[in-house]
């Protein structure tokens, strides 16, 4: 436990020791990709709890995403200064500590909207729950266009850029260790069950309801975390979070392969780079990634990944027992 | 009470062009049980095919007339037709009997197809529509004025609807999408040619999208290549809330739906207007769920 625990503030010390080193001498356009790639990756892997692992279909995950991002931005803009004092144009340094509430606030929102949604549509199956989350996703987003103190339709302007890649990869770090180890998890098992056989579940003493609800409510805490990186990073606007939004995760989470969480890191920066390395082909690259995408569905509908997770651990346990000649020893993480 | 008589008027006509939508994705989802995701675009091409026929039939100097909107209609619902059969042939076939996930993603990938086709070939600006018919006011009640635009919506729409209703209740085609839409594989057995049904049901549902689209172009005259998008999730709404699979289903909530947008934009704000359909849909599908008019399924174990 220590030992994973010290392994992890390693992972976060470094990431955002990579983020001073890379900032200085990057290509602005390659770190504005990593930094939209992260924040993709949050959400498939968000996304990818409710829809791969648990077997539901929600495509409302922009609107959680929508609430993040705006509650975040709203503390951000009008409470962070009062309550502490930290003003927009304040240093990343002074800054960081109010942003880090701003993003937990932002993912907490974001989980009561999930558990508000979750409890009335979890009871629903298919094609059904499809179109409520859908429902859900576009309210929520209406209902932010009609509230004038964050902006309304002219967008949220004044939001200062506080997030930057050292931000998004720790919380993509983040993200993948709590997911990991929930699928992992006692309750983990529960969920894959539902995914399985829904009614075998319940028949065996799984309460079905609470674990999707559950579920649902954890992957728009995320996804509400990556609505609070988003809006800290660049323009603010209702139009980010429209259905289209929600299909782009979907499908990210669908070719890197439903269930699979490192396939779902696969997915999220695949299709966020494929679109910048089609530029050159600039106004047919959307014809060409759509028709790859059903070429792609009717020749591996598996996902690339399919349930299979990507993982070192037999690639260290190899390099290890190497370097002892001795027996492999436990699995790392 | 003119006010709320003319913003039903306004309902009904925009509610017609949701039904004959909602009536495609209504059909399709009865026989395979896909979410036909590009049918929003299909009804786009149906409007673009009808602006270049109508620009070419222009040029060789006809007149507008009801004949020559007509004709412009049935070249329109013809390439639809055309295209739609294509879609089923080259990328639902293929994932008929894969996941319907994989099948709902392929969806959305033809409607995405679709929509940066038309970007890249009809251009991304939006175009106004040719005149067809000379527009003309016509009062119903003292204050509740339409136009023979939006008559011309409800009276062809309808026809469509009551031809479809008629071919399918009356007809041996018609039968035979109804015994696929029950059971495929035991329709299949009983001697029915299921890959043929399937092509006819998407013949006439994407037929009947270019027939909605067409009749956009009439009364609200700027297309462009996205404008499938929310009409065609409002549609699959309102084939949701009338029960998915029926035909008066979709009907019934496609009127539904373009009455309550018309009241919320008259009565509260226009801002609202893409969410009345679904804060409509959630609350019928947590009534009821099975939408107004569908049957219940019990599920098997």
């Amino acid at each position: 436990m220590t030992r994973r625990l010290v392994l992890g503030a390693a992972i976060l010390g470094a990431v955002f020791l990579l983020d001073r080193a890379l900032v200085q001498g990057m290509n602005p356009y390659i770190y504005r990709i990593l930094v939209l790639c992260g924040l993709n990756v949050i959400l498939a892997m968000s996304l990818n709890l409710v829809n791969g692992v648990t077997g539901q279909f929600s495509i409302g995950h922009a609107g959680f995403m929508a609430v993040g991002a705006y509650t975040s931005a709203a503390f951000t803009v009008y409470a962070t200064p009062r309550l502490f004092g930290v003003e927009p144009g304040a240093s990343a340094g002074a800054a960081a500590g109010p942003f880090l509430l701003a993003i937990l606030i932002g993912g907490i929102l974001a989980a009561v909207a999930g558990i508000l949604v979750g409890l009335p549509s979890m009871r629903l199956r298919g094609d059904y729950l499809a179109i409520v989350t859908l429902g859900f996703g576009e309210i929520i987003r209406v209902a932010i266009l009609n509230i004038d103190s964050v902006g309304g339709a002219r967008g949220f302007a004044g939001v200062p850029q506080r997030a930057n890649l050292g931000w998004v990869a720790a919380f993509c770090v983040i993200t993948f260790f709590v997911i990991r180890n929930l699928i992992r998890s006692y309750h983990g098992r529960a969920l894959l069950a539902i995914r399985e056989d829904e009614i075998a579940a319940e028949a065996l003493g799984v309460p079905t309801t609470r674990y999707k609800v559950a579920a649902f409510t954890i992957s728009a805490f995320f996804a509400g975390v990556a609505g609070a990186l988003f809006s800290h990073y660049t323009y603010l606007h209702t139009n980010s979070f429209t259905f289209m939004k929600s299909i782009e995760v979907i499908v990210m989470v669908v070719l890197g392969g439903m269930g699979s969480l490192t396939g779902s890191i696969v997915g999220a920066t695949l299709l966020t780079a494929l679109p910048e390395a089609l530029r050159f082909a600039s106004a047919d690259r959307l014809i060409i990634y759509s028709a790859l995408l059903i070429v792609l569905m009717i020749t591996r509908p598996q996902g690339l990944m399919g349930h299979r997770e990507f993982s070192l651990a037999p690639l260290a346990r190899r390099l290890r027992g190497r370097a002892k000649g001795s027996a492999p020893g436990s699995a790392g993480p | 009470m003119q006010e709320l008589l003319q913003q039903l008027a306004n309902g009904i006509a925009w509610g017609s062009i949701y039904a004959l939508i909602a009536l495609g994705y209504t059909m399709v989802y009865g026989i395979l049980r896909l979410i036909n995701f590009a049918h929003g675009d299909v009804y786009m091409v149906g409007a673009f095919t009808a602006y270049f026929s109508a620009r070419a039939l222009g040029a060789g100097g006809v007149d507008p007339s009801p004949a020559y909107a007509l004709l412009v209609l049935v070249i329109a619902m013809a390439a639809c037709a055309v295209l739609g059969v294509l879609i089923e042939f080259f990328a639902y076939r293929p994932v008929r009997r894969s996941s319907r996930l994989t099948a709902l993603i392929t969806a959305i990938g033809v409607s995405l197809l679709l929509e940066n086709l038309g970007i890249r070939i009809f251009g991304a600006d939006p175009k106004f529509f040719p005149q067809l018919v000379p527009p003309r006011n016509i009062t119903l009640t003292e204050g509740v004025v339409v136009t023979n635009h939006q008559v011309t919506v409800v009276v062809v729409s309808m026809a469509l609807m009551v031809g479809l209703t008629l071919f399918i209740t009356r007809t041996r085609t018609g039968k035979a999408m109804r015994a696929v839409a029950f059971h495929r594989d035991a329709a299949s057995l009983m001697g029915i040619p299921v890959n043929r049904i399937i092509t006819i049901t998407f013949a006439i549902g994407s037929a009947l999208a270019a027939a909605a689209g067409v009749l956009v172009g009439l009364t609200n005259p700027k297309i462009e290549p996205l404008m499938g998008i929310m009409p065609g999730v409002k549609a699959f709404v309102a084939a949701v809330l009338g029960g998915i699979g029926s035909i008066p289903g979709a009907v019934i909530g496609g009127l539904t739906m373009g009455v309550s947008e018309y009241l919320v934009v008259g009565y509260v704000s226009s801002t609202f207007r893409d969410a009345i359909a679904f804060i409509i849909l959630i609350l019928v599908l947590l009534i009821k769920p099975t939408g107004l008019l569908g049957r219940n399924v019990a599920e098997k174990v």
